[in-house]
């Protein structure tokens, strides 16, 4: 297992190949739908991406005292940000793009450019996610998109995800369906056992 | 003092949302044990096991996505387990954190804060005993499928080798996007309708159960694939296969494949 602190710099990012496990410390910052439009209607974007990590996630959160204690915290699913990512990674500077289930080609190809990597978290663990987080540090657009959809500054603590999707354009998603299509054909044509 | 139905059954969510059955649990484990030392499919599978211990030790949700509810509740219960005390248990659930504000309008996207919407939840009134809850989150949801034989791109005739080649498609299909490893509850005939709410129903049966040599045979050949927990990989790409068969019209022969993800939250409790 490798260990990431962030913010990372560029060379480290590079350095990580599909099917690294990894695990994670500093601050990671969520993002997902309400937050893409916003930023492809030319809206601005927290600082904090830059070198650091945008995490696909809609927390369930809840008040605590003057501050805020995440409950649950899994990814969600990647692909519906596919048609704002690549400008996103190009823009931000981010390194680390945390979800579910992988994203296309035009954003593989702007994490190979911009020398970033797409990390699949482990979808449904979301009591574990939540007790990765030592400190919800501060919150975006929490007015203007609500709690699921608000940009939560999250320091973590060892949060674990797998590389999917590495910066020299390897990409774990393709290589599993490749070699499951390549299976189902031979099973298919053969009557089985 | 004995406990309302209401509180029962909010009893039952919070059992239901926090812990995952024993069954399922053992399966984990066992597909843990299978996986390659070190390996992401190992690491996705602990990970997995961690979360439950920890959601269970918690009550809290042991995923976010605390899916579409669906009770079934014994026939002799009609009276006192009504559509309306499920419906007071589910919005209370919600409150207590049990249940993410999850239903929401189907054209607009306005939630429902309490849970409760036309069709939500979902209360069958059946021939099992006590209520039983099962929770099956969207992602999981958006991988189930119908097939209808012969299926000519599959190659699919009518007939057990072409249920066979429809469920090893939605295996590949469904990749690991239904969050893997899943399990599959297939129903063999039926109408439309039917073919659907047979399929989920198997999601009930434990997985423990004794197997037919059909589902054994899905089962480890879909395993073959590779596809792994979480599609990165691996020997265990679904826990279970569970089918039913339903008569069907002559001109209709429908396969249905309702997927699951690991995270098979199900519990039946008996109402006092």
């Amino acid at each position: 297992m490798k260990s990431i602190n962030l913010p990372v710099d560029e060379k480290t990012v590079r350095s990580l190949k599909a099917g690294d496990i990894v695990s994670i410390s500093g601050i990671i910052v969520t993002g997902r739908d309400a937050f893409h439009k916003h930023f492809s209607d030319g809206g601005a974007i927290p600082k904090e991406f830059k070198d650091g990590a945008l995490y696909h996630c809609g927390p369930v959160v809840i008040p605590d005292g003057q501050s805020w204690q995440v409950v649950a915290a899994g990814p969600t699913t990647s692909v519906r940000e596919n048609v704002y990512e690549p400008k996103f990674i190009a823009a931000s500077g981010v390194r680390l793009i945390i979800g579910k289930g992988g994203m296309d080609e035009a954003t593989h190809a702007s994490l190979v450019k911009h020398g970033a990597v797409y990390l699949q978290a482990v979808g449904g663990a979301a009591a574990l996610a939540a007790a990765s987080v030592e400190k919800v540090e501060k919150v975006d657009f929490l007015k203007e998109f609500g709690a699921a959809e608000a940009c939560w500054h999250l320091r973590v603590k060892d949060f674990k995800a797998v590389v999917a999707m590495d910066a020299s354009g390897n990409s774990l998603f393709s290589q599993v369906r490749q070699k499951s299509k390549k299976i189902l054909l031979k099973l298919l044509k053969g009557k089985g056992k | 003092m004995a406990m309302t139905i209401v509180d029962q059954i909010v009893e039952l969510i919070r059992r239901t949302t926090s812990s995952l059955p024993g069954d399922v649990v053992r399966a984990l484990q066992i597909a843990k044990g299978n996986e390659k030392k070190g390996s992401s499919a190992e690491v996705v599978l602990s990970t997995v096991l961690e979360n439950c211990a920890l959601a269970k030790k918690n009550s809290t949700p042991l995923c976010q996505d605390t899916g579409t509810l669906t009770f079934y509740v014994s026939e002799s219960l009609r009276t006192k387990v009504t559509r309306e005390k499920v419906e007071k248990a589910v919005a209370k659930a919600t409150k207590l954190g049990y249940l993410r504000r999850n239903s929401i309008d189907a054209l607009t996207g306005a939630s429902y804060d309490d849970n409760c919407g036309p069709g939500s939840p979902q209360v069958h009134y059946c021939k099992r005993r006590g209520v039983t809850l099962l929770m099956k989150g969207g992602g999981s949801e958006n991988m189930s499928r119908q097939y209808s034989l012969p299926d000519a791109s599959l190659g699919a005739g009518r007939d057990l080798e072409g249920v066979r080649k429809c469920v090893l498609d939605a295996v590949v299909n469904a990749q690991g996007y239904g969050c893997a490893p899943g399990i599959l509850g297939v129903a063999v005939g039926g109408d439309r309708v039917t073919g659907y709410s047979v399929a989920k129903e198997q999601l009930l049966r434990p997985l423990d159960e004794k197997q037919t040599d059909f589902e054994r045979r899905l089962l480890d050949e879909a395993n073959s694939l590779s596809i792994g927990p979480m599609g990165l990989g691996g020997r265990t790409t679904l826990l279970g296969v569970k089918t039913a068969f339903r008569s069907r019209l002559p001109a209709s022969f429908f396969v249905t494949v309702a997927y699951m993800c690991w995270a098979c939250r199900r519990c039946t409790i008996n109402i006092k």
